[in-house]
């Protein structure tokens, strides 16, 4: 049976959805490109010239290039370290789950994820402040074990798939577990790093309320955090704020853009094992 | 002892990670369960107080209150979340063009800061809509919602724009998982649409249900971004979420010890939440 007709209704529908999508991001953009004036004049329509003053006074008030650093550094070690160090953890449980000791510390991590923040908050943002980590080291060595819950757990659904057999003939050969790990399995996880490193990446870009407890110093903000602690000063300029906003979501949407399929693939992957 | 040489790699690569997850976590939560039955703020002697913190948590009208609309707004929004994210991706599986960019497009919201979107979204409501309703005379959205008894709908909106497109994508992986084949047998059955998808699309994307269901119950029982971008809890403490609560009241308003009860009340229903959810969907699961 040959079906080569387009399903109409379908495609109305997502049409509307699309708009329903799009039109917050749409407002962003005119309301950031506008100046107070021709946004009084028309709130929807495309002005006749960019209004550039609306970013560049945002990128001083919010110091955008520290901002962006501070986002970009915690970022960026939460990722690699996680990567680095998750993975290596869950591979050495994985290939001892038959010991009590080792499925112990499955179980841990695992159990950790029916945890909510909140119930840590508290205690953990004085205990932080008290060992002179309440910045943002502290919250990218948060970030990497925080991650162990939800990442030994993938990644050793991913590890059962590893044949043992490419790890036995390097055992046999004497390689070493370190080398059989760093050589062998590693590059084998590829895909579950992309994953991991995908989920860890939003999830440090975008985080609020853990650098709203955790960093007190203003010049470490990240760029979420900065919007929040500048709300007053925009307050009565919706333009600046939105030009500010703007700037502050654009680097993940280009990089959504760039490697859209890999990050819907991966998100995917993350949450089906 | 060869054996213990060989399982010393394995040792080295997971112990520290075991001795920091138990610091940097299971430790807070610890002090937290202690510090729950004190009245310790921050200063000063430790003195321990027994289940006075817990008594109180009950008979006190702004944390009944939060638990109340926690649940009402997780409720909603986990129902309205999967069936528009079902129906999206029923959609997006079917034939139609540019499926490739609708998918991108619904995705995209995913990405972004929950922080920033609601900012945006408080925009839209305080100072769009009010101004498209005036024009168009619909005296009913002249007012912005947020500063109204229906604050809670904005925030249900914000969220299930952007949380539709995480479970959108996990739908979709669960239909790409049926063969073509199963349809085409029920379709030389005469079977109509809406019984095909009762009758196996749905069970077979079941698993999927269960899952989405408990992640985004779980995710909305802890709002607090919305919160904060939307109605900083208001109007009065008409949308502080039980995180909200515990954050403002906690950390800001000399409540530590009191709130870190209330965050092991919250801990236990947020567990208790899980594993009932669990159990019925799966049991629904078997029954197909």
């Amino acid at each position: 049976m040959v079906r080569t007709k387009y399903n109409w209704l379908a495609t109305v529908f997502l049409i509307v959805g699309a708009v329903f999508i799009l039109f917050p991001m749409y407002m962003t953009i005119m309301v950031a490109i506008k100046s107070p004036f021709e946004l009084a004049q028309s709130l929807l329509g495309i002005p006749a010239r960019i209004f550039w003053s609306n970013f560049t006074q945002a990128i001083s008030i919010t110091h955008y290039g520290q901002t962006f650093g501070n986002s970009f550094f915690i970022t960026f070690f939460a990722v690699v370290l996680t990567i680095l160090t998750n993975s290596m953890v869950a591979y050495a449980i994985a290939r001892n789950m038959h010991s009590w000791i080792f499925k112990g510390m499955y179980y841990y991590f695992f159990s950790a994820m029916f945890v909510p923040f909140p119930i840590i908050m508290l205690p953990l943002v004085r205990q932080m402040s008290a060992i002179g980590l309440a910045d943002s080291i502290g919250l990218i060595i948060l970030y990497v074990v925080y991650g162990l819950s939800f990442n030994v757990f993938v990644y050793i659904g991913y590890l059962r798939s590893i044949p043992l057999e490419l790890e036995e003939a390097a055992w046999v050969d004497g390689a070493g577990r370190w080398t059989i790990f760093w050589r062998i399995i590693f590059p084998l996880l590829g895909p579950m790093n992309a994953t991991v490193g995908i989920l860890t990446a939003l999830w440090a870009w975008n985080d609020f309320l853990l650098p709203l407890v955790m960093l007190s110093d203003p010049n470490q903000y990240t760029l979420p955090l900065v919007q929040y602690a500048f709300q007053s000063q925009y307050s009565t300029n919706y333009n600046l704020a939105f030009a500010s906003y703007l700037m502050a979501l654009l680097p993940m949407v280009v990089v959504y853009v760039v490697f859209q399929r890999w990050i819907i693939n991966g998100v995917t992957k993350g949450a089906i094992k | 002892m060869v054996r213990v040489m060989r399982s010393l790699p394995y040792t080295i690569m997971t112990l520290p990670a075991v001795v920091l997850f138990f610091y940097f976590h299971t430790l807070p939560a610890l002090q937290g369960m202690f510090y729950s039955f004190t009245n310790w703020n921050g200063f000063g002697p430790v003195n321990f107080i027994g289940l006075k913190n817990y008594i109180g948590l009950f008979q006190d009208p702004q944390v009944l209150h939060s638990y109340a609309f926690t649940f009402e707004f997780a409720i909603v929004t986990t129902i309205l979340v999967n069936i528009l994210s079902l129906m999206i991706a029923l959609a997006l599986n079917s034939r139609i063009k540019f499926s490739k960019t609708f998918k991108a497009i619904y995705f995209l919201p995913y990405v972004l800061s929950t922080l920033i979107v609601g900012f945006i979204f408080n925009y839209i409501f305080s100072n769009v809509i009010p101004q498209v309703a005036q024009q168009l005379h619909i005296i009913a959205l002249t007012q912005n919602i947020l500063g109204t008894g229906f604050a809670w709908v904005g925030i249900v909106i914000v969220a299930a724009w952007q949380g539709a497109a995480f479970n959108t994508i996990l739908y979709l992986a669960g239909l790409q998982t049926i063969p073509e084949d199963v349809y085409e047998a029920s379709s030389i059955d005469g079977a109509s649409p809406w019984i095909n998808f009762w009758q196996i699309t749905f069970p077979l994307i079941a698993p999927f249900f269960t899952i989405n269901m408990v992640l985004a119950a779980k995710t909305y029982l802890q709002v607090f971004d919305q919160i904060v971008a939307l109605t900083n809890g208001g109007p009065g403490e008409a949308t502080q979420s039980v995180t909200f609560v515990i954050y403002t009241n906690g950390l800001g308003g000399g409540e530590f010890a009191y709130q870190s009860a209330n965050s092991v009340v919250y801990l236990i229903v947020l567990v208790t939440v899980a594993l009932i959810q669990i159990r019925i969907l799966q049991r629904r699961e078997m029954q197909f």
